[in-house]
């Protein structure tokens, strides 16, 4: 993985000495908690119901072992022994104090790593495919384009103070698992016809208040210009973005109002300024961060172990986690497999400390010593011997990784929602325990198969809800909290927009909705079709008369006040801390 | 109090604002050195092109390109931040910079504050009227937040990666 240089580590140690002198200020006084926000923000730094969260980047979602024990450290020296991993890779901790805060990033930077512009109205920490480097579709490895446009990104002066947010993300392989088409740019990184490498580049996708997918506004930009290329883009934006309104203020709604063909000239306008100026990516520069990706130490093994194929035979709860967790490999006698966090009780994507160090062992013992964060909230070791696959699921089992439910229903995308976060109209984190605990029965997951269900507490969409085959999307009405459903979504290789099924439902109903949702699909599937191609192929008719065909009983236990979770217990026991001072 | 090449001078420059009732095209413009808004300019063109001593000041919903023609002519540029967060200015520096080749004065003021010296004065920017509730003495160090960019910007031709050999541990 890429290493800071001697610039890179002085650039980041003057950041974190600029953001303590921040947070002193603002202690003082002198800085006023308006002109402080956007200050944190953009230090990964949010306030949240009961304390202050931090979201550090985990850039493309790779990390190392050693980083990994950082985050471990981290939970239990400033936090309450967890953290949250997100999805756009990142990891949150939510029981910080601003106090501490430049402490915490003091300790990321001894680890390289950062908290920059995970938040805020800046270009965000760029996501990338989550078996980047080791995909068998995989034409082209993205990470050292994502590692050269995160320094491109980082700091830059003209972009910190954008209309809004800014998401890129990138892939390299045939299947998008990076989510391309719903991020403000999207880059596939490919071969045009004479073998050049270069980006196809899409433009204006996003979820939130008005979900659009990306619309191609180049197909080959070579790789050398993607710089200048990106630049033009963000300044277009920059200037011309909505500042009036803050739900209509991304880049997809500019592109929407003035057509891609306007926009793509405009681009190309501001393009003409700097395409083959100094900004022009040089092969020396790919050059040295390519090799920060290279992997030469794979063995010649033989493309399957007969132990694991055998254990396979004979062990049903080995057949489902090979079947579920391992992924195919490009080398011989290697697999990728993914540590599930989806454990049940467990809020979708959080790790203790002990997990995390678990985990960080495991990569050293299994797989080089790295691990990836994947858009759906689990951890991945990427280089796994095909021999070692036992052994790494016997740990996995002992630190609660092993869940055989990746992308099964169980499998749920969620955001912090009402839980923690101020904006939310409903909890999310809750409802997918209640989920968790009705559909806990690996037989019927298993047969009900490949499905993704996303859970988002408010319209910011940050658990993907409308790509969701299954989205849930918690709103308000008249201060209570109510669940909208939607089905047919899709995240990927197309990226697909959900429909709503109708009238939205109580906390208490959800998971019998999901159950009927299941029901008709159970009913109506051929054969080996997914979820989401039976939805397809029927539209949603059949799903919305058998939904409200009968009134939706209420499910009693989740209509008691212990069931919420902060109030629950553990892990969450702690008094309420203010950080409002 | 105006901030050029980081120490506090004075400034010999009067901004006008237009008041409620006043419009672009009969206020006053008064004598000697003044920045006036671009509309201003752009009204009482004739009778302001012959005063040599005359500024302009862009709102940051104004385009550097309805300066095009005359942007040489000005000794000073200035861009008024009405709140920080509020980017377009950056681009607007940055334009005038490096896309209509302007060498003058180019003034950030409004909102400005000591967080955001560093990238104003990267974009382009070289005085500074730091708000008025602010120090503008402590606000200096604002500049001294970053000793390297990785980007090519108005002040650094060339990104990090064509300055510098990268590769070395710290």
């Amino acid at each position: 993985m890429y290493r800071y240089d001697k610039f890179d580590h002085q650039i980041m140690s003057e950041r974190i000495a600029q953001f303590r002198g921040q947070v002193q200020r603002r202690l003082s006084g002198e800085l006023k908690e308006d002109e402080f926000r956007v200050l944190r923000l953009q230090n990964g730094l949010y306030l949240q119901i009961h304390a202050y969260m931090m979201r550090i980047a985990v850039p493309y979602g790779m990390l190392s072992a050693a980083q990994m024990r950082v985050f471990a450290h981290i939970a239990r020296k400033y936090d309450r022994g967890y953290g949250h991993f997100t999805t756009r890779q990142n990891i949150q901790f939510n029981w910080l104090k601003l106090q501490e805060a430049p402490d915490v990033l003091a300790d990321l930077a001894t680890v390289e790593m950062h908290a920059n512009q995970t938040s805020g109205n800046c270009i965000r920490n760029i996501t990338s495919d989550e078996l980047a480097g080791v995909a068998q579709d995989e034409l082209i490895d993205p990470r050292p384009y994502a590692e050269i446009l995160r320094q491109w990104s980082t700091f830059h002066p003209e972009f910190a103070y954008l209309p809004r947010k800014f998401k890129f993300s990138i892939t390299g392989a045939a299947q998008d698992r990076a989510a391309i088409e719903i991020n403000d740019v999207g880059l596939q990184v490919l071969k045009n016809a004479q073998g050049e490498v270069g980006f196809r580049v899409l433009v204006g996708g996003g979820l939130g208040r008005t979900p659009i997918i990306g619309t191609e506004i180049s197909s080959f930009v070579p790789w050398q210009h993607i710089i200048t290329y990106a630049e033009s883009i963000v300044r277009v934006y920059n200037e011309y973005g909505r500042r009036d309104n803050l739900y209509k203020a991304r880049i997809k709604i500019l592109v929407k109002a003035i057509g891609i063909e306007e926009f793509r000239r405009q681009v190309e306008e501001e393009w003409q300024f700097s395409k083959d100026g100094p900004s022009t990516v040089t092969q020396a520069e790919l050059d040295r961060v390519a090799a920060c990706f290279s992997v030469s130490d794979y063995e010649a093994l033989p493309s399957e172990d007969a132990a694991v194929a055998t254990l396979q035979r004979d062990n049903k709860a080995f057949f489902n986690w090979l079947k579920r967790n391992v992924k195919p490999h490009k080398v011989s006698g290697y697999a990728a497999v993914e540590l599930s966090l989806k454990q049940g009780g467990a809020a979708p994507g959080d790790a203790s400390a002990e997990q995390m160090d678990a985990a960080a062992d495991m990569a050293d013992k299994f797989s080089f010593g790295e691990l990836r964060v994947t858009h759906m909230q689990n951890l991945v070791l990427a280089d796994v011997k095909q021999s070692d696959l036992i052994a790494l699921w016997e740990a996995a089992k002992v630190h609660g990784f092993a869940t055989p439910n990746i992308g099964l229903l169980t499998d749920i995308i969620c955001c912090p929602g009402g839980d923690f976060c101020t904006l939310a109209n409903a909890r999310s984190i809750t409802l997918a325990k209640a989920v968790d605990e009705r559909f806990d029965n690996i037989d019927y997951l298993q047969d009900i198969g490949e499905i993704d269900l996303n859970l988002s507490g408010c319209v910011n969409a940050c658990g993907h809800h409308h790509v969701g085959h299954i989205g849930i999307l918690g709103v308000d009405k008249s201060g209570k909290e109510w669940y909208q459903v939607s089905i047919g979504g899709s995240k990927g290789s197309p990226a697909k927009i959900g429909k709503i099924i109708g009238r939205s439902f109580s906390f208490a109903q959800i998971p019998e909705v999901i159950s009927r949702l299941l029901h008709v699909y159970v009913e109506q599937r051929f054969a080996a079709e997914r979820f989401i191609d039976t939805v397809r192929r029927i539209g949603l008719d059949a799903f919305v008369e058998y939904v409200y065909a009968t009134p939706v009983p209420e499910d009693e236990k989740l209509l008691l006040p212990d069931y919420d979770l902060i109030q629950a217990g553990t892990p969450y026991e702690t008094p309420y801390y203010s950080p409002r001072f | 109090m105006l901030i050029k090449d980081k120490v506090i001078i004075t400034d010999d420059w009067t901004v006008l604002r237009l008041k409620e009732g006043e419009a672009a095209d009969s206020v006053l413009v008064p004598s000697g050195k003044v920045i006036v808004p671009l509309p201003v300019w752009n009204c009482q063109h004739e009778t302001l092109q012959a005063r040599p001593e005359l500024g302009v000041w862009l709102a940051s919903f104004e385009r550097v390109e309805d300066l095009q023609d005359d942007v040489h002519r000005f000794p000073v540029i200035a861009v008024d931040f009405h709140k920080f967060s509020d980017g377009r200015g950056y681009t607007l520096a940055y334009r005038l910079r490096k896309q209509l080749g302007y060498h003058g004065e180019l003034r950030a003021m409004g909102d400005i504050l000591q967080d955001q010296l560093f990238y104003l004065k990267r974009v382009g920017f070289d005085t500074f009227t730091v708000r008025a509730d602010k120090d503008a003495n402590a606000a200096l160090a604002g500049f001294e937040d970053f000793s390297q960019g990785y980007q090519a910007s108005a002040d650094i031709d060339s990104p990090l990666f064509r300055r510098e050999t990268r590769g070395e541990a710290a």
